[in-house]
């Protein structure tokens, strides 16, 4: 068992970086899209709706394979390696979930919050980066917390384009050493390990957020 | 070469339809194991004998933050090593409802959760069995605060089908997999399966909304 614990955590790694880079890109594209769901210009809204309802309407696995298998072929000739498509894939499609969190978040903040802003004059820009995005995200982190485990989670299909993460070697070490139990259960224990990371971070996060807040929040 | 080539894909779409069918079927009776075993789940986790509810809740967040591949393959290659042979299709089948079991199990916890505790304490001033008390009283009204999650887990379940299809099981994208392979023309099967995703998660989703007007959750 002892051989079996560094090759796993060479997966692991893998895992772990592209946990990391997708979780950036899906914060990213949930705020954006958010964003531009509530915002006024038509285009852009249905161009947000449409982007939202498409990556949370059809599987994850279709998505990857589209664009690990599709894209490559004419007539979009557009070949990304398997790293490149895991992280882009799992944060569109994290992304799309984040975005009805995000936008949830939004609308909880008080509307006294806007109309204080305006009344102190604070252009639009300004007012949301400095009071509603802060309040948002703090709002945004328990059900955040989860789709970022989901994204963890999930990471484990980017095996199947060929990318050697976790789940990959796990598969592999099994067909070359035939010590299933071990190494499946071992790979289980570290994705749950993975999992409470994420859970003691964003706890972290949301206690630094939450810092100087009255208790009850302001509304 | 075309685009989008309308012949081979009224080549391959009786095959897609075929297999959409067992898509369905598994989401079905693996829907089926997960809410009768996130039954017991959610009781045993409730129970205030610590044996029980200690355990029980470890296995519900184990499950919850592990993937379901990972599961699947444990069901599928190392139970064969313990003398319990699973096929592909039953260790799809149940591995997809025993995942899907431990978030319905916390589903039915806020349902019960919900019940107001005069109830609670109703059934107990009235010495009613705990089985009793759980058919009788508190199931009854728990349950209709609970039924849109649980479409829409239906839904998520739905969505995570073609998992499956990496132990072999032949479900929508395991079909388009392999009409893909042997023709080198992936466009068509896989945009067809995300389609077929879509169009019944959008309509299911619809159906889960009309479903909370109707019960006047909203």
């Amino acid at each position: 068992m002892g051989e079996l614990i560094p090759l796993l955590l060479q997966g692991a790694w893998i895992t772990i970086q592209v946990t990391f880079f997708g979780s950036i890109l899906a914060v990213a594209a949930a705020i954006l899209a958010a964003l531009g769901r509530l915002s006024n210009w038509r285009p852009l809204r249905w161009f947000c709706v449409a982007y939202i309802e498409l990556f949370r309407g059809t599987s994850l696995l279709v998505q990857l394979f589209w664009l690990f298998f599709v894209l490559p072929l004419p007539p979009f000739n557009i070949e990304l390696s398997a790293y490149t498509v895991a992280i882009v894939g799992l944060g569109l499609h994290i992304g799309a979930y984040g975005a009805e969190v995000m936008r949830g978040a939004i609308s909880s903040v008080g509307k006294g919050q806007y109309e204080a802003s305006i009344a102190l004059n604070m252009p639009a820009r300004t007012r949301f980066r400095r009071i509603i995005l802060p309040q948002a995200l703090l709002a945004a982190i328990a059900p955040g917390t989860n789709l970022l485990i989901e994204l963890l989670k999930n990471t484990s299909l980017v095996s199947l384009i060929t990318l050697s993460d976790l789940s990959f070697r796990a598969r592999q070490l099994d067909q070359a050493t035939f010590q299933t139990l071990e190494i499946f259960s071992l790979a289980l224990v570290m994705y749950f390990v993975l999992a409470q990371v994420i859970n003691f971070t964003m706890r972290g996060f949301e206690r630094r957020l939450s810092r100087g807040r009255l208790r009850g929040g302001l509304s | 070469m075309n685009l989008w080539d309308w012949n081979y894909v009224w080549q391959i779409l009786p095959d897609l339809l075929r297999a959409s069918l067992n898509t369905l079927g598994i989401t079905l009776v693996g829907f089926m194991i997960a809410i009768v075993l996130g039954l017991f789940l959610a009781i045993g986790r409730r129970s205030r004998k610590v044996w029980l509810s200690w355990p029980t809740t470890l296995l519900i967040e184990f499950i919850r933050s592990t993937p379901l591949l990972i599961q699947v393959y444990f069901l599928y290659y190392v139970l064969p090593n313990y003398g319990v042979s699973l096929t592909a299709m039953q260790a799809g089948i149940l591995g997809i409802g025993l995942h899907y079991a431990c978030y319905i199990a916390e589903v039915y916890r806020g349902g019960l959760d919900s019940v107001a505790r005069s109830q609670w304490e109703a059934v107990i001033a009235l010495n009613f069995a705990p089985w009793t008390a759980y058919r009788a009283i508190i199931l009854p009204q728990a349950i209709r605060p609970i039924l849109p999650p649980l479409g829409n887990y239906l839904i998520a379940m739905l969505k995570d089908t073609p998992v499956l299809s990496a132990i072999t099981v032949v479900e929508i994208m395991q079909q388009a997999k392999n009409a893909g392979s042997e023709s080198f023309r992936y466009l068509e099967p896989i945009t067809l399966v995300g389609l077929f995703f879509l169009a019944l998660s959008v309509a299911l989703a619809y159906l889960v909304r009309r479903l909370e007007v109707r019960l006047e959750l909203r």
